[in-house]
């Protein structure tokens, strides 16, 4: 019924953050739950989850709309307090805004500064930091080169598409440098090509910076494609409805990779986990 | 975004600058043989302007009011933006003044001017403090509104990234608000202008509003009328300003509406 790996790799559901497998457990999400509200009017969003990341592990977060995706990634960013259980870093519990972690908010729309070009709104998370003037603006050029906006720097959010919006705050991130890497559904807004760049790009970075990422998706390809574990969402409130191992070849490629019958199996399994009713 | 301006933009500015000279030419053909006492030509009209304002009372009244009009506004401007940050970020400090404010902002800013004379008497602070304290409440309430309403998005970016309280309210918080906080600032700058007439009214016959009013008083009504002149032409001027600054400050707001607008 689960994954056909269990010796070597974590089981679902387990607790605490002792290591797991080869890799130490950075992220450790133990029977959170959320509510917005007190009292009676209080809404539970999320009932009980229960997943880790290890670190430089990349996992994917799927499940259906409005079931509680955004509202775990406010909890883990300490923007949102819990209602109970617990979310840490490397053991340490969140109580606000991890320094070692970003976030690509899923709503592009409102977390650029539109009073900012495109280069400042990169540049300003990082002048606190205090780098060396060229450090700095080496990882402006670097993280604008990435997502392919280099051209754009100068211009304002308001004057870019939607789609280069987002690859803005994706740039922000990436010259953040966070060790701990959170997006909230950062592809929705791109063409495929460049979806395809920024896919094969979160897999670069990972691998160039160490980084520990977590992305939320809606489309199923995209997280087996990712992922070293999808965790997969459902009911209301939200509980796990499972953890599924992705057990792919690395390094992945957009061609190859997608047209493995290993990937078919398992996007079919991701999909009937979602498809089944709750 | 081409920096050129089109036929259309051109012609438009030529009717704007064009309008005003045709109704002063108006004015002037209309005028220029008139004998009625309240309304002498305008020929004279700028003959006394000149005499007066550029010459016999340009030190004595005319830099003495523009002086407390720009003292006034300014403290009024820059207490308003610090104390609507204050107010608008501390709970307690918001249900302490809120109250007061309302009760305050509902009396006409000219009302004041008589409690100030009380308190200060007729001297330049009574003036200046009239001014400021008028021009307070029209900023000082558009700064509260426009940090209450800056987006929840932008305030938790600012939080994920960590960003010192200083980076917050400077790149944040003050920009978030600014459009809000202009528009404050522009009423204030009319209020300013009419408490600084009216405080002139009362006292020491010093400043433009003092100068016309005496001239009315004496039946020296080409005075009075190139008072008045002086008083339209430094309310133009003062808009004006405002607005370039408005412009260069709000670059980014107003091309961003004019963006979605036009789409
Ligand atoms: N600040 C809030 N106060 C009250 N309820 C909220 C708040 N934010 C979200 N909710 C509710 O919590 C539920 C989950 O919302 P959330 O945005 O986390 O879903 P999601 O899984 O991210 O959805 P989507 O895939 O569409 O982005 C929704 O029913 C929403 O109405
Ligand atoms: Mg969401």
């Amino acid at each position: 019924m689960t994954s056909p790996h269990l010796a070597t790799t974590p089981l679902e559901g387990s607790l605490g953050g002792e290591p797991q497998g080869q890799r130490p457990a950075r992220l450790d999400v133990v029977h959170l739950a959320k509510s917005y509200g007190t009292g009676d009017g209080a809404k539970k969003v999320i009932e009980d989850l229960t997943f880790s990341v290890s670190a430089r592990e990349i996992v994917c977060i799927v499940g259906p709309s409005g079931i509680g995706k955004t509202t775990l990634l406010k909890c883990l960013a300490g923007l949102q307090p819990t209602s109970g259980g617990r979310a840490a870093i490397d053991g340490r519990e969140i109580s606000g805004p991890p320094p070692e972690m970003a976030l690509v908010f899923q709503d592009y729309s409102r977390s650029l500064m539109p009073w900012l070009t495109v280069r400042k709104n990169v540049v300003l998370p990082l002048r606190h930091l205090r780098l060396p003037k060229a450090e700095l603006k080496a990882r402006c050029d670097e993280a604008l080169e990435a997502v392919g906006l280099a051209h754009a720097e100068n211009q304002f959010p308001w004057q870019l598409s939607g789609g280069m919006q987002q690859r803005v705050a994706i740039a922000r991130a990436l010259a953040y440098r966070p060790e701990i890497l959170i997006m909230d559904e950062p592809f929705a807004s791109v063409d495929a090509q460049t979806r395809f760049d920024l896919e094969d790009l979160c897999l670069k970075i990972r691998e160039g910076f160490g980084m520990t990422i977590l992305v939320v998706t809606h489309d199923i390809d995209e997280a087996v494609y990712l992922a070293d574990r999808v965790v997969v969402l459902g009911s209301k409130p939200a509980r796990v409805l499972r953890i599924v191992d992705v057990e792919l070849p690395s390094p992945r490629d957009q061609i190859g990779t997608r047209a493995l019958p290993e990937f078919a199996a398992q996007r079919t399994d991701v999909l009937s986990l979602i498809k089944r009713p709750a | 975004m081409s920096k050129r301006p089109s036929l259309k933009s051109v012609r438009l500015w030529l009717l704007g600058v064009g309008t005003p000279l045709v109704l002063l030419a108006v004015w002037w053909f209309a005028s220029a043989d008139s004998t009625d006492t309240f309304f002498p030509p305008l020929a004279e009209i700028l003959d006394r302007f000149r005499a007066l304002w550029l010459f016999d009372h340009f030190t004595s009244d005319v830099l003495v009011s523009l002086r407390n009009l720009a003292l006034g506004y300014a403290i009024a401007g820059v207490a308003a933006v610090a104390v609507g940050f204050v107010t608008a970020l501390s709970a307690p400090i918001r249900w302490a003044v809120d109250p007061v404010i309302h009760f305050l902002r509902g009396i006409p800013p000219v009302a004041l001017v008589p409690i100030f004379i009380s308190l200060m008497g007729f001297g330049l602070e009574m003036r200046i403090t009239s001014i400021a304290l008028a021009a307070f409440f029209p900023t000082f309430i558009a700064t509260v509104d426009g940090l209450r309403a800056v987006d929840r998005g932008l305030l938790d970016v600012a939080s994920v990234y960590r960003l010192s309280r200083g980076e917050r309210v400077v790149s944040v918080l003050l920009p978030a608000a600014g459009p809000q906080i202009f528009s404050g600032l522009q009423v204030s700058l009319q209020t300013a202008f009419v408490v600084m007439i009216a405080s002139e009214m009362l006292g020491p016959s010093q400043g433009i509003g003092a100068m016309t009013l005496l001239a009315q008083q004496s039946f020296m009504i080409s005075d009075m009328w190139s008072g008045i002149l002086l008083l339209g032409v430094i309310g133009f001027a003062a808009n004006f300003l405002f607005d370039l600054v408005r412009r260069k400050v709000l670059a980014w707001y107003i091309g961003s509406r004019r963006l979605a607008r036009a789409s």
